[in-house]
């Protein structure tokens, strides 16, 4: 299969890799880059485990051509921490958001998004911003408190 | 997912000539359909070209009295558009109640009438607001654009450039998710122009969209829930399925009729 | 308390959590090996059908195909077929009837999704591109999909060990006594339901790699396995692989099993033999449309179940029949399930001084059926829970008061069948949960909904289950082919940190956190020198694993007896040291001190000492400091608590939407409460997506038409409620820390707790699982139709 240059930024680093014809974004982070973040969970687009950040928007990387991304900025959670935990870690943790931890990758990148773009959101705003993403362990109920207490925290600093 | 060629267009124009040249090939704009099937194997494309990147195809605007939204405009782009939501407040919260985050930022409104997926929540809007499909070669009038499951009057090597939308005073669409993929189970949409009113349903009929005659009568005399209120859908020609059977989603016409009347009504 | 900022009872952060929350979890998927090869299965698409032919040729001359076996090559290798690991007799006290399970098809598939053939290729995509060109040709058979009918004479036969499809006609209790206790009744209350099929669907599908070293003639598996242990056991000694000391099995991070990964599975067990065949390292990860085809589903029961009460309202028996459907073939521990976990919990938490209950099992064209997540518990919760609760409506008795009547109200209390409960306040947690839910005020909360056209209805659960399944002699006794106690080793490294090597496995529990918080307040040593190891069958000797809500009563109790032993050993090194005798040895806070003197040595000092070897001989002490024990508790432990759901529900399109949700569990000791109530909440969203999202549906030809999230009602954020949680905690006698379990609960004590609600609303007994919008809204006309009727 043809190969073709992507020319990318991964979490503020520039990346080239070839991806072969058709592969798509999961995928080509996974085994083509060695970002091991996104996960599998469905490859149809409705569990959300693979979501990434394309240019401040969430995107489905088992529904994104790895191509699509040249030239544009591509966050995953493996590069959220930037040189310290992101407050949003840090709440997943303090509100134990997390329990078998597959989902948890994609829901930190839809909580990510939201924040960056509604600094203060309402409680239904944060059940909106994840329900693309399924987690069978939480019963989501912590990774709404994570998220609710990362904002605030940010309008009391 | 099956070996095929990919090509990234940069222009409408040249997309169109791909579409024409390389031997069966399909569009690929959000990509959340067509992906899907293809990663199943229930598609085979032997050419993918990409939208993308055709900056000519995206946007937004308000020309005289009609929104026009290229087809390569994304749902959360469609939602959050101040333009969309100061001039029909309505199409923007379709756009807004579409999937998941995830879906709007990549879902296009092109891709979604191209599809005609008979649960897809735009046919309905498109239908009620007696929208116009503009393709590279000419211009389809909602109501002939949609023929059925998936079936659209797109010919060989047409593709949806924009879509005009005609501003109605009135216009909400109300839906009913089917509780497992989100998709409507049954969607009204209720739009009155003037003295015109046209009511469309998506997610129950076994042809895709249709108008709601009755209702667009009684709607007609008094724009109000009341009117909507006494009528009572037939479930003749309605999709029954695990999910709920034709009585059920002949029901839910009723009352989500209803809802839209509500929202489109409401200050 | 020593340490109490991070010992029993606080609620530390997870110390696996910082690996999760960077996106640096180790899954199956994340480990990939030099060589690697890809699997792909050929699958049946019938649900039931003779093979004819398998034709490989095509598929072989396909590119990069590395190789294609079937079940041939492992009958030819003497790999032997899957089992089933716990023996059930009929009433006759004949055994029952056991299908062969093979890995790879023997002639016949079973069920759509059946294993037919793995390709093994280069790349992924080539292995799919071949894998389409394996031509099968099938002679298709009548599926048998429909189990209530799946006995009936001419349907068809799935094993020929059982004609009519009968696995086993077990049952339990005494049922002469039964009989005669509903000769006295004043009142019976019947029922008649259905537990729904459910699928499991942990977020990360399965996933396996087998890897083979020539040089050491030695496989090793990586598999998303909740018990590695156990999985190397039956691939050894059973299924013939390779003997244990020639295996290895790593279990790493999982994401997620509630029970679909104790089991040993078709695809594993050929990845690691395929390995040595290929001889490259082969991954398979299945899709999500193969998880739901061939992972072990759940539940699936039809039960008519009948109680006997008295003119007080006090229940004399329960009498119960059930179908349980156990799929195509015997998973690894189905029959125990409709069984030993199940009928043994039909006497609820009610002092009921007669019960029988009849099972029977039966095979049909469907995926096999196993254990998830509570496994029997929430099968027999329904049917207690719904029984009570439309006596109390039937009789006209407050449903709350009618369980407070007939609650077991002094322990220990030997039920009828089997189980004798030791510790417990079941009254207690029902006035609490009252309380906290507010059911004072539900009069007005219901007044006020329907004001604004609402129906508003209110449930309770009083459920109970029986965990850290042992003691492993009475589990034999019952028909269970291994021990379930628990083994830990306490490794003190010479400065003073700590491995804990458990047999426990942990895919989402927080194992690393809680195992740690139980030894570092034992030793007094700060939690960050502590780390759980788990999971490797070549680092942890032998272990049971996880399920059955286990780990804490069983596994963490292993750890006690072991960090016993290390302090016996620690207090003979220090009295050594400080020249002292060994009973005037101190120990507290992380210090051996001497008693009356002001000599002290610190845990990290002792355990130097202990490996220096300088301060004692050889005759009189061995050097070193680590510990291993294995833990057999004496009884099951039986956690128990009061649910109590809140719905409105909204008659015009009927959406029922959970308002509130008030839980008070005794799950005895509490490790830690953040922890505990992740687990609750993660139960309850089970629970709640059983009684009103997810629904399996085979069509009639045995097509699973629920095959993916688009079809089959996974909860999402928005569908569930926030939850009102309180403990009353008893400690359990049976084993040192006093604790319980908590993993089960939920899931256990949700469903019926949803449908009490909804019936209450409607005022209407007959709405299934899952109640859909079209479900309740079909009650709804028919209450509507029989009260214009009156």
């Amino acid at each position: 299969m043809a190969k073709k240059p992507v020319t990318f930024t991964l979490n503020g680093s520039d990346r080239a890799a070839f991806a072969e014809e058709g592969l798509n974004l999961l995928e080509f982070l996974r085994r083509g880059i060695g970002d091991l973040s996104p996960k599998y969970g469905c490859g149809q687009g409705a569990c959300g485990a693979c979501t990434v950040i394309i240019d401040g928007e969430t995107h489905l990387a088992c529904l994104t051509m790895a191509d699509a991304v040249h030239g544009r900025k591509v966050e995953t959670a493996s590069g959220l921490a930037n040189g310290k935990v992101h407050p949003l870690q840090e709440a997943f943790m303090e509100y134990f958001a997390a329990q078998c931890g597959y989902c948890t990758p994609g829901m930190l990148m839809s909580a990510k998004v939201l924040l960056d773009r509604n600094p203060s959101p309402t409680r239904a705003d944060v059940i909106e911003a994840i329900s693309g993403n399924l987690c069978r362990c939480t019963g989501y109920e912590p990774i709404i408190d994570a998220i609710l207490a990362t904002a605030n925290m940010r309008a009391r600093a | 997912m099956y070996e095929f060629k990919y090509h990234r267009a940069t222009s409408a124009r040249q997309a169109a000539n791909l579409l024409v040249k390389a031997d069966d090939a399909k569009l690929l704009a959000g990509g959340h359909t067509l992906l899907p099937t293809m990663k199943q194997r229930l598609a085979s494309p032997a050419n993918i070209i990409d939208l993308g990147k055709v900056a000519e195809l995206k946007g937004i605007e308000i020309k005289g009295k009609t929104i026009v939204i290229g087809a390569m405009t994304t749902h959360a782009e469609v939602a959050n558009s101040a333009a969309v939501q100061a001039h029909l407040p309505g199409l923007a919260a379709l756009a807004e109640g579409i999937g998941d985050p995830q879906v709007r930022h990549k879902g296009t409104i092109g891709g979604s009438v191209a599809n005609n997926d008979p649960s897809a929540d735009y046919p309905a809007g498109l239908v009620a607001l007696g929208a116009t499909i503009v393709t590279n070669k000419r211009k389809i009038a909602a109501d002939d654009f949609f023929q059925g499951m998936f079936a659209t009057a797109l010919g060989e090597g047409e593709m949806i450039v924009k879509i005009i939308f005609p501003i109605a005073s009135r216009f909400a669409y109300a839906k009913f998710p089917n509780p497992a993929s989100r998709y409507a189970l049954v969607g009204v949409a209720v739009a009155r122009k003037g003295a015109s009113v046209r009511v469309a349903v998506t997610g129950a009929g076994e042809n895709g969209v249709f108008r709601w005659a009755d209702a667009e009568k009684a709607l007609g005399a008094k724009f109000s829930a009341k009117s909507v209120e006494a009528l009572k859908a037939s479930a003749k020609g309605l999709n029954g399925d695990m999910h709920a059977s034709a009585d059920y989603r002949a029901h839910l016409i009723g009352v989500m009729a209803k809802r839209a009347v509500m929202a489109a009504t409401a200050k | 308390m020593t340490t109490p900022a991070t010992g029993v009872g606080a609620p530390i952060r997870r110390k696996e959590d910082h690996r999760f929350i960077t996106g640096k979890g180790n899954y199956t998927d994340d480990i990939n090996r030099p060589g690697q090869t890809y699997a792909v299965f050929v699958r049946s698409p019938h649900a039931h059908a003779k093979i004819r032919k398998i034709d490989a040729a095509a598929a072989r001359a396909m590119p990069g195909v590395v190789g294609i076996l079937t079940g041939a090559d492992l009958a030819a290798d003497k790999v032997g077929g899957l089992i089933c690991g716990w023996m059930i007799h009929n009433k006759d006290g004949s055994p029952m009837s056991a299908g062969a399970h093979p890995a790879l098809a023997d002639g016949k598939v079973r069920y759509v999704g059946d294993h037919v053939a793995v390709v093994i290729a280069e790349s992924l995509a080539e292995a799919r591109d071949a894998a389409e060109k394996v031509a099968v040709d099938y002679e298709v058979l009548p599926a048998v999909v429909d189990l209530a009918s799946a006995t009936a004479k001419g349907v068809g036969t799935i094993h020929d060990v059982a004609p009519n499809n009968v696995v086993f006609d077990w049952h339990l209790g005494d049922k002469a006594a039964t009989e005669a206790a509903f000769k006295k009744a004043r009142h019976i209350t019947r029922i008649t339901l259905a537990n729904n099929r459910l699928v499991p669907n942990a977020m990360e599908p399965r996933a396996a790699l087998g890897d083979y070293d020539a040089g050491e003639d030695s496989f090793t598996l990586y598999t998303t396995s909740q018990n590695p242990h156990v999985a190397r056991l039956i691939l050894s000694a059973f299924i013939g692989i390779a003997p244990e000391h020639k295996l290895r099995v790593i279990a790493p991070d999982v994401g997620g099993g509630f029970g679909s990964k104790i089991y040993v599975y078709a695809e594993e067990t050929v990845c690691v033999w395929a390995a040595k065949r290929v001889g490259r390292p082969v991954k398979w990860v299945a899709d999500r449309t193969e998880e739901f085809l061939a992972v072990a589903h759940g539940r699936d029961h039809l039960t008519h179940a009948e109680m006997a009460v008295d003119e007080e309202g006090k229940i004399l028996a329960i009498r119960v029949k059930t179908r349980a459907n156990l799929g195509a073939y015997l998973s690894t521990f189905a029959s125990a399930v409709p069984t030993y976990l199940y009928a043994p919990l039909l006497s609820g938490q009610y002092d009921i001084p007669a019960i029988y209950a009849e099972v029977e099992t039966v095979y049909t064209n469907t995926a096999p059926v196993d254990a998830y997540r509570g496994a029997g518990r929430p099968e027999a919760t329904f049917v207690v829970e719904r029984l009570v609760e439309v006596a109390a409506r039937e009789m006209g008795q407050d449903p709350a008061k009618f369980r407070l009547k007939n609650f077991v109200k002094k322990w220990p209390h030997q039920t009828p069948v089997i189980m004798m409960y030791d510790a417990g306040d079941y009254a207690g947690s029902m006035r609490q949960a009252q309380k906290l839910a507010d059911v004072a005020g539900f009069g007005k909360r219901k007044r006020d909904s329907a004001r604004n056209g609402k129906l508003r209805g209110l449930g309770y659960s009083a459920y109970i289950e029986a965990c850290g399944i042992a003691p492993s002699s009475a589990v034999g006794s019952l028909g269970a082919g291994v021990g379930l106690w628990e083994s830990a080793e306490v490794r003190v490294n010479p400065t003073g940190n700590v491995e804990v090597l458990t047999g426990s496995h942990s895919h989402g529990q927080g194992h690393e956190t809680t195992f740690a918080q139980l030894v570092a307040g034992r030793l007094g040593i700060p939690i960050e020198q502590v780390s759980i190891v788990h999971g490797d069958t070549d680092k942890v000797q032998f272990g049971m694993g996880t399920y059955g809500s286990r780990s804490g009563a069983v596994g963490m109790s292993a750890i006690v007896k072991a960090l016993d032993k290390v302090e016996a050993k620690a207090r003979k090194v220090a009295a050594l040291c400080m020249e002292a005798a060994e009973g005037d040895i101190d120990f507290k806070d992380g210090k051996f001190t001497v008693k009356g003197t002001d000599k002290s040595m610190a845990f990290g000092e002792v355990a130097l000492q202990a490996y220096i070897a300088h301060k004692f001989t050889g005759q009189q002490l061995e050097p070193g400091l680590k510990e291993g024990a294995f833990f057999d508790p004496t009884n099951f432990t039986f956690p128990a608590g009061v649910h109590i759901c809140e719905v409105e529900i909204d008659p015009e399109t009927g959406v029922t939407k959970i308002e509130k949700w008030t839980a008070v569990d005794d799950f005895g000791t509490v490790i830690n409460p953040m922890i505990v109530e992740g687990q609750v909440h993660g139960g309850i969203a089970q629970g709640v997506g059983q009684a009103l999202h997810e629904g399996t549906v085979y069509d009639k030809n045995g097509q699973l038409l629920t095959a993916s999230f688009m079809d089959y009602g996974m909860p999402r954020a928005d569908d569930l409620p926030s939850y009102s949680l309180g403990f009353n905690g008893t400690a359990a006698p049976s084993n040192p820390l006093g604790i319980k379990g908590c993993g089960e609960a939920g899931a256990i004590a949700a469903p019926p707790a949803v449908i009490n609600a909804i019936t209450d609303a409607l005022g209407h007994e007959e709405i299934a699982m899952p109640a859909t919008p079209q479900a309740v809204w079909l009650a709804v006309q028919k209450m509507a139709k029989s009260i214009a009727a009156e």
